[in-house]
């Protein structure tokens, strides 16, 4: 790899760079470069460096985070990272960092980005953890944990964490694409990882007491570490690895709310479950697979470029059978949570997201799914107020709080997780009630309305409303079925209802109890009082028989309005109604059947809400015939007084 | 060695267009483009249109020796090459299967140009497998 300043920078002039400069670049570069480099234990200036001949890539995650710290607008940073010849190499060499370096520092002194501003002198790039890396104002926590740290520090434990891992796989970094984040050695692990319980902890409480926990808990153990890494200089190092992590999570964390994408293209345990949770919102057999369309729809929601998505689903489909079985949909959404927070795609798949991996680190999606219906609503009310930014993001981020529990419990489980899958999977769930699953799932399904498009939200929503649907009519059209025969009879009544008059005949068939008795009974009280003749006799039979024979009532309803069309016009139709309520009660004690008493019952009381309903109505209908009589009057007198100029 | 492959739709117009060396790929299109119309030609007679078809041009310039090749998906989607050797049957099962992973992928629209990396790859690989 070239070291020559002026090699590496491809189209860059030659990198001049003064003493105070390279002994940040070259921290700064030892810290983001990975153990190929063997860490910060070269990390001390001097070795760092980075003599010619090493080939140190500095891992695109911590440099990512790192120049997001320089809280330079992401734009600018890409405009950097292209110009210093990282993107055509594929890999942060120790001159590309340089340059980039250089270049942050010209944009925060406000210059533009240019490879002519590098030329100039300049002050070292700031980088946002409340102390420069210029200054090297290492021996200070207190300014280090300040309040900006409280929230990162949730996600910084997660990276963090998630580094460690990485470190444990020994990943060395594949060549152009973004090598696994090479952390430092194992030294700051232990205190990562502590923290890391510290900070989930805090996650799960939700609460800012917890801030100062992990606050002293990095102090001491950000000293600790020191002499333990066996270097003063690496020990500044790691502490502000660490809290350059956690600053840039914190900004990914202010700008996206995902906290766990970071270089390692590894899922979280807290990511998987909120992947799995979607994926059982997709479908729910968790071993079954999401059709093409179907995650199609989905991934659409996330407003990635349909050719990223197109080669993400590339990426992730591995068998290429146009279906996303669990593991390759959480591959596919692992990815686009990536790119959305502005990782690049890799060239290939990485072996942590191959299927088979997934599948291997955690088995275990069914009783995820399980503990999810658990655990409902408990963490649910919690995860509200922690509402972030959008979409899968959002939800993202409030997986990732949600699991934050699981793993203070499991903290050092964690480690061996990664490894054992199994058990570490099994102990996270098991300890942790899965308030963390079921606010994941709960909340990824407000969450994912804020896709911005129907989704399986309203899908689902959807499927509950199916059931509402019938009471409803009730309200309206079943009880004024027989106000619809009212105005059947009432023809100078514009019969807005009168589509009714079909489906009435039908419902009480089949809704016997609920509709049917409104309906029926409503028509055949009046039936039966405007027919006395007939009431007489066939009020009691028909009483009975409507409780009898339920089909037979539109038969009867039938009848009655031929008969009684004159008779239902009257507004004592309401008062007809309410007689003919009485009528029923006699006949109603003469049943014997139990059910037909119950049905009856509830008849009746559908009956004197129809009848008062009907009533109104009538009266309405009346109100309705004077305003068209008045308005019949007044327009024959617009007639009359109206002067004859026709035309 | 001179290679090129083109990818065509239904609707006889290019999804994707891949030759070596560049500098013969203006000829290529052009002996591409004027094959179509033995495909066409022959894909009237309706002869076993379903199965691999091959088409066989022989020396379509006698200054160079290269042979135009067509096959036909069940689609209609025709893919064309221009190559040098014959192991073409081979080649145009590899075509034919990555191109169904791409059509696999619902982001792809059928009638887009194919911008699958791993159909890049699988291209790269037969061309210089052949070459």
């Amino acid at each position: 790899m070239e070291a020559s300043a002026g090699g590496g920078c491809g189209a860059g002039p030659p990198l001049l760079l003064s003493d105070g400069e390279q002994q940040c670049y070259s921290e700064l570069f030892a810290r983001c470069a990975g153990t190929v480099s063997g860490g910060p234990g070269s990390g001390p200036p001097e070795a760092a460096r980075v003599a010619p001949g090493t080939t140190t890539t500095a891992a695109a995650g911590p440099v990512a985070d790192l120049f997001r710290a320089s809280q330079l607008p992401s734009e600018t940073l890409h405009q950097i990272t292209e110009l210093c010849g990282a993107k055509r190499a594929g890999y942060f060499g120790p001159t590309q960092f340089y340059v980039a370096l250089k270049l942050i520092a010209a944009a925060q002194s406000g210059l533009p980005v240019r490879t002519e501003s590098i030329k100039c002198e300049l002050p070292l790039p700031r980088f946002v953890m409340s102390k420069s890396d210029g200054e090297r104002r290492i021996g200070n926590p207190a300014e280090l944990l300040g309040t900006k740290v409280q929230i990162p520090y949730l996600t910084t434990e997660k990276n963090s964490f998630k580094r460690m891992d990485d470190e444990d796989k020994q990943q060395e970094t594949q060549s152009p694409t973004m090598s696994p984040l090479a952390s430092p050695p194992s030294s700051p692990p232990h205190y990562q990882r502590v923290s890391l319980s510290h900070g989930y902890s805090k996650l799960r409480s939700s609460t800012e007491q917890m801030h100062p926990a992990p606050y002293e808990a990095r102090q001491p153990l950000g000293q600790s570490e020191g002499p333990s890494s066996g270097g003063p200089g690496s020990k500044p190092l790691r502490r502000q690895a660490s809290l350059i992590r956690s600053f840039s999570v914190e900004r990914e964390l202010q700008d996206n709310s995902s906290n766990y994408l970071d270089e390692p293209w590894r899922i979280t345990e807290e990511q998987r479950e909120y992947y799995v949770n979607q994926f059982r919102s997709l479908q729910p057999d968790p071993s079954s697979f999401i059709s093409g369309s179907v995650a199609k729809n989905f991934f659409t929601k996330s407003k990635l470029s349909i050719p990223e998505l197109s080669y993400i689903w590339e990426l992730s489909d591995a068998d290429c059978d146009g279906a996303l079985t669990l593991p390759e949909f959480c591959a596919a959404f692992h990815l686009i949570v990536a790119r959305k927070n502005g990782y690049p795609l890799p060239e290939g798949l990485p072996p942590t997201l191959q299927p088979e991996y997934l599948q291997a680190a955690f088995p275990k999606p069914k009783w995820e799914c399980a503990l999810f219906d658990s655990y409902s609503e408990s963490m649910s009310a919690n995860q509200q107020p922690r509402d972030l930014n959008r979409m899968e993001k959002t939800s993202v981020k409030d997986m990732a709080d949600f699991p934050a529990p699981t793993q203070d419990v499991t903290g050092d489980d964690k480690q061996a997780l990664k490894s054992t899958g199994n058990e570490a999977l099994s102990k996270d769930v098991s300890e942790d009630p899965a308030t963390a699953k079921d606010c994941t799932s709960l909340k990824a399904r407000p969450r994912s309305r804020s896709y911005s498009s129907t989704s399986i939200e309203e899908a689902m929503k959807r499927g509950e409303d199916p059931p509402t649907p019938p009471p409803r009519p009730q309200k309206t059209h079943s009880r004024a079925a027989s106000l619809d025969l009212n105005k059947v009879f009432q023809p100078s009544v514009p019969a807005v209802n009168s589509g009714l008059l079909p489906p009435p005949p039908a419902l009480p068939p089949r809704p016997y109890p609920s509709q049917s008795e409104p309906v029926s009974e409503g028509d055949l009280h009046p039936q039966l009082n405007r027919a006395p003749s007939q009431a007489a006799e066939s009020s009691p039979a028909k009483k009975d028989a409507p409780h009898a024979q339920p089909p037979s009532k539109p038969i009867r309803r039938k009848f009655r309005p031929e008969n009684q069309s004159t008779e239902n016009q009257e507004p004592s139709t309401g008062g007809t109604a309410s007689a003919a309520t009485v009528k029923p009660h006699p006949t109603v004690h003469k049943q014997s059947s139990k059910q037909k008493k119950a049905i009856q019952t509830a008849i009746r009381k559908n009956k004197e809400a129809n009848a008062v309903l009907a009533r109104l109505n009538s009266e309405l209908q009346q109100q309705l015939k004077e305003v068209h009589q008045e308005r019949i009057a007044l327009e024959n007198q617009l007639e009359q007084l109206r002067p004859v100029t026709v035309l | 060695m001179a290679m090129c492959i083109v990818v065509i739709a239904k609707e006889n117009y290019p999804l994707y267009i891949r030759s070596t060396p560049t500098e013969y790929t203006l000829k290529f299109y052009y002996m591409v483009h004027t094959s179509l119309d033995v495909v066409d030609e022959i894909s009237a007679m309706g002869k076993a249109l379903v199965y691999q078809r091959e088409l066989y041009l022989g020396l379509f310039y006698p200054t160079e020796d290269y042979k135009v090749y067509g096959y036909m998906t069940s689609s209609k989607v025709k893919f064309v090459m221009v190559v040098d050797s014959s192991n073409t049957a081979l080649i145009f099962q590899k075509l034919h299967n990555s191109y169904t992973d791409v059509m696999c992928n619902p982001f792809y629209n059928p009638g887009d140009r194919i911008q699958s990396r791993a159909f890049d790859n699988t291209v790269t690989l037969m061309m210089i497998q052949v070459c």
